[in-house]
């Protein structure tokens, strides 16, 4: 089958994309628990100097690994997450007063996430409502004489997505468990940028393989792959 | 704890897991529960990061970093294994699609209320995946120390940290006893040597039931 129309190319530079995150005030990022975190970008906002961000994702990582490196060099001021357990630099911080956090249960992050990909404005949720810390400041809705409490969607300036592949239109594919929060953070971005270890050319990906469709994509750079040491390969 | 220990706890947490069950285990001693399921026993294993078929630990050298457990631990997959994304992760649970999730605990009381997410003013790890897979795992059982660093009892009547969930824990294992709780009460179902009812019940706060089979003085 042949097109007369050829979809748009979204290569972008690192510095086309640190300029795009050096003017936005949330940063919305896929991984967990530094799996799947975009390790090019993250040294492009270290070495940028970037700072007073506010970050939306699942977890802080670790203090040497992923997006925790941020928390670590003092670049945030908030983050929303679930977990900031396997990063004590976050604990301190936060306990400190020097870094909001905002937690929200895993499933709940996810859909709040979600949401604010797929265009709602939130969602209801039956889980969290014997934990104060999650009910605080929530409305609760009655649905068929059930509980739920009723969450808001999340959207940022800007997401950070890391991909296995990636062509030149946006249309991505993920490796393994790293595709975890990444295809509903690439939703959930005003802006979204994919940092990928491969880029094909537009037409090479099967579309039947294709996890995020490249319509919500603004920009694709290439990784230069990981340069951190993964907690279990220090024993 | 000992490695002993640890390992006595994850074969008999291990004995609750059936045929055709999937099961969410968490991070620390509930990972090594996967290794005492007989390969004869057909088990999907949940992780949360969005893997359904966790397989065991590859050889070492083999490691596809992106691969892991929700520990960041690299695993292998199973036959008949899927990866998905956070949102089908959790709709596996929510759905309650899990038969069982096997994790930790900082305090649990006697009528199944559960405490693992935070100690005020000294750590805040967040609540994770926890709330979701304690409220709507068909089972939840935990794998914890009987008592505290300081000795205290981590089964109380009433848990005096913040919950992550209320009245959700079915089976306690600690390394001194297995526990139930029924709504008839917190049943006392096994004690392991060298311990013997008395230690046990000296160690936990509320008054233990006895299973008539429960052996020891």
């Amino acid at each position: 089958m042949t097109s007369r129309v050829k979809p748009v190319d979204k290569l972008m530079t690192l510095e086309h994309a640190l300029d795009l995150i050096e003017t936005c005030e949330s940063v919305m990022f896929g991984g967990f628990g530094g799996v799947g975190n975009p390790p090019t970008l993250i040294d492009g906002i270290l070495e940028r100097g970037i700072t007073g961000l506010t970050l939306i994702g699942n977890d802080a990582g670790f203090p040497d690994i992923g997006i925790g490196r941020l928390i670590s060099e003092r670049r945030v001021k908030k983050i929303i997450a679930s977990h900031i357990g396997s990063n004590p630099v976050a604990g301190k911080q936060m306990t400190d007063g020097d870094l909001e956090v905002e937690f929200s249960p895993q499933g709940t992050l996810a859909e709040r996430i979600r949401a604010g990909g797929v265009g709602l404005g939130g969602v209801l949720v039956d889980t969290g409502l014997n934990n104060e810390a999650v009910t605080k400041g929530k409305k609760r809705i009655m649905i068929k004489g059930c509980p739920y409490l009723l969450e808001t969607a999340l959207t940022a300036d800007v997401s950070i997505v890391y991909a296995k592949k990636a062509d030149k239109y946006g249309n991505a594919v993920y490796d393994t468990s790293a595709r975890n929060t990444n295809p509903l953070v690439a939703m959930a971005g005003n802006v979204t940028i994919i940092e990928a270890a491969e880029i094909v050319e537009t037409g090479e990906l099967n579309p039947e393989e294709v996890v995020t469709p490249g319509v919500f994509v603004d920009g694709v750079l290439k990784s230069k792959g990981v340069n951190w040491t993964w907690a279990w390969e220090k024993k | 704890m000992g490695k002993e220990i640890r390992h006595q706890m994850a074969r008999r947490a291990a004995r609750e897991i059936h045929a055709g069950m999937v099961v969410n285990l968490g991070i620390g001693i509930p990972t090594l529960v996967a290794d005492y399921v007989p390969d004869t026993t057909p088990v999907m294993f949940h992780a949360e990061n969005g893997v359904l078929g966790t397989g065991p630990s590859p050889v070492q050298g083999q490691e596809n970093p992106f691969l892991c457990n929700a520990g960041g631990f690299p695993i292998t997959a199973s036959k008949g294994a899927s990866y998905f994304d956070s949102a089908a992760a959790f709709a596996i649970i929510r759905r309650g699609k899990l038969d069982m999730t096997i994790m930790g605990a900082l305090q649990v009381s006697e009528n199944g209320d559960l405490a693992n997410w935070i100690v005020p003013g000294k750590r805040v790890p967040g609540m994770g995946g926890a709330i979701e897979l304690a409220e709507k795992a068909g089972k939840v059982i935990i794998l914890m120390n009987h008592v505290d660093k300081e000795g205290n009892p981590k089964i109380l009547k009433k848990c005096t940290l913040p919950l992550t969930a209320a009245g959700c824990v079915n089976l306690i294992i600690t390394d001194m006893a297995v526990l139930e709780v029924k709504t008839e009460g917190l049943f006392l179902k096994e004690v392991f040597p060298p311990y013997t009812i008395r230690d046990v019940q000296e160690r936990t706060e509320p008054k233990l039931v006895l299973e008539d089979a429960v052996s020891g003085t």
